[in-house]
């Protein structure tokens, strides 16, 4: 007999695997629509050090002419976005999972002891319960980004109708630009997301899956993290 | 709240539970990525209706339908001042403005219900109150621009010329004199207060360019819908042709 550990329940497994080829056709379709206006440059005193994108990357994903295309999934595959990220927003609030996931009083300063911890600076972490508080803060974050990607979005996309939503945005521009940026940085959190699961393992990755994970020696995993005498929680 | 009742989330269980278990979640998690692969294959498959994917084709006609349905005709496109506007106006597109207009011939062709078809010339249309309008003139293609336009609203033009039946149809149609650009509008968004036949862009008479002699500015949809250079206005129950609809865009294009 194993302690497995059940960690996360079906319907967020669900959420989160169908939220991911979704936005990733959100980005994909997203792009055919910023190729026809690409304004977006990284300018410092001046000079031009990137801009958004270059031709090689356009042709690269085969991007350039495809305005209608994009915008045609773009409109469709939002309601599932829209729709997939009701559902879980609902269902971490009823389940009361949202414990687990909302950053505390104590996240913010948590989640640099977590980011020294992981750049091996520091040996020890705070304790934590599901997330670390580095966990908490980002996937709150992300929940934040796609509500204003959902509002930038409707600013754009009906900016007389809701010209209140794009004004509350800052105007049409700025609206599409924070679109924009949002969308960077899903990209970003992509990456850390990326990273940080392969480094933390199977075990970890396989309970988005499964649900569970088997606890080794019948410890709870947090008890594995304990800390050192002279280090305060 | 006690402290880690989280990690009291816990159930003692066999290998062999634990085995089947995992094995279950593994294959319908290869049976949910294979359906999401086979139905992503499957929409791109799908034939094109008027250059869209069919099953996304009609999405944008399901979008239509709630936004039509949401629609208002208060909700104003925001203004500003004369000052605000940009003075080398950006031309996009020159279908159906490549012939030149004589303004002695040229007529706006305006097709009633009963068939006949009503002739005005400029002239006709100036003796309306003028209107000035200065609004962010927005591309599908994502820029926009501050612009300056005047002429007589729509509603004004219809109002004044008897054409109140005809208003009462769903959708209007305008083309260019040579029938190569082509849009159609519905009734609510070519109603709408700011829907003007313009015939000055920044206080002067319209350039070849720009629509010379009288062009349509819908500020509550993208410029795909602002046909330069009416030649023919008509209404309809069925939605009329619409030169970038055919070719994959959102036939609604509304704002």
């Amino acid at each position: 007999m194993k302690t497995v550990l059940k960690k996360h329940p079906l319907a967020i497994r669900w959420f989160h695997w169908i939220n991911f080829p979704v936005l990733a056709v959100m980005i994909w379709s997203g792009l055919l629509i910023y190729w026809a206006y690409d304004p977006y440059k990284i300018n410092i005193a001046g000079k031009e050090y990137f801009h958004f994108f270059p031709k090689s990357f356009y042709n690269t994903l085969h991007i350039p002419y495809r305005l209608a295309e994009g915008m045609s999934f773009h409109f469709a595959f939002a309601w599932l976005f829209i729709i997939n990220g009701l559902l879980y927003v609902s269902y971490t609030i009823f389940s009361g999972e949202w414990r687990y996931l909302l950053p505390g009083k104590h996240s913010f300063k948590e989640a640099g002891q977590v980011l020294l911890h992981d750049l091996h600076i520091r040996k020890y972490h705070p304790p934590q319960d599901k997330y670390n508080a580095a966990q908490r803060i980002a996937y709150t974050a992300i929940i934040v980004m796609g509500i204003g990607s959902v509002i930038t979005g409707f600013a754009i996309y009906k900016p007389v109708q809701l010209n209140w939503l794009t004004a509350l945005c800052g105007g049409y521009e700025a609206a599409r630009l924070e679109h924009f940026i949002l969308t960077i940085g899903y990209v970003l959190f992509f990456l850390i997301h990326i990273a940080q699961v392969i480094k933390t393992g199977w075990h970890n990755f396989q309970a988005m899956i499964t649900g569970i994970e088997i606890i080794p020696n019948n410890t709870y995993p947090n008890t594995a993290i304990q800390n050192s005498p002279d280090e305060k929680a | 709240m006690k402290k880690h009742d989280f990690f009291e989330r816990t159930a003692l269980e066999g290998d062999a539970k634990i085995r089947r278990r995992t094995f279950f979640s593994f294959i319908t998690f290869a049976v949910a990525s294979a359906t999401g692969i086979a139905g992503w294959k499957w929409l791109n498959h799908q034939p094109q209706q008027a250059g869209a994917l069919q099953p996304l084709r009609k999405t944008l006609e399901t979008n239509e339908k709630i936004l039509t349905s949401t629609f208002s005709e208060h909700r104003l496109v925001k203004t500003y001042p004369k000052s605000a506007a940009v003075k080398n106006v950006r031309v996009n597109s020159l279908i159906g403005t490549k012939e030149n207009v004589d303004i002695n011939a040229w007529r706006l062709h305006v097709q009633k219900k009963d068939g006949s078809t009503a002739l005005f010339s400029l002239d006709d249309i100036k003796k309306l109150p003028k209107k000035d309008l200065v609004f962010d003139f927005k591309c599908v293609e994502g820029w926009s621009q501050i612009q300056y336009w005047s002429g007589v609203p729509l509603k004004d033009f219809i109002t004044a010329n008897g054409l109140q039946n005809e208003a009462t149809m769903q959708y209007i149609g305008l083309q260019t004199p040579d029938k190569k650009y082509y849009v159609g509008l519905d009734m609510q968004s070519a109603l709408h207060p700011q829907t003007m036949l313009c015939y000055e862009m920044n206080g002067q008479p319209l350039t070849q360019l720009h629509g010379y002699p009288l062009r349509l500015i819908v500020p509550v949809k993208y410029g795909i819908k602002n046909l330069k250079c009416i030649g023919t206005m008509y209404f309809s129950n069925q939605k009329p042709p619409d030169y970038w609809a055919e070719r994959g865009y959102d036939y609604y294009a509304g704002l």
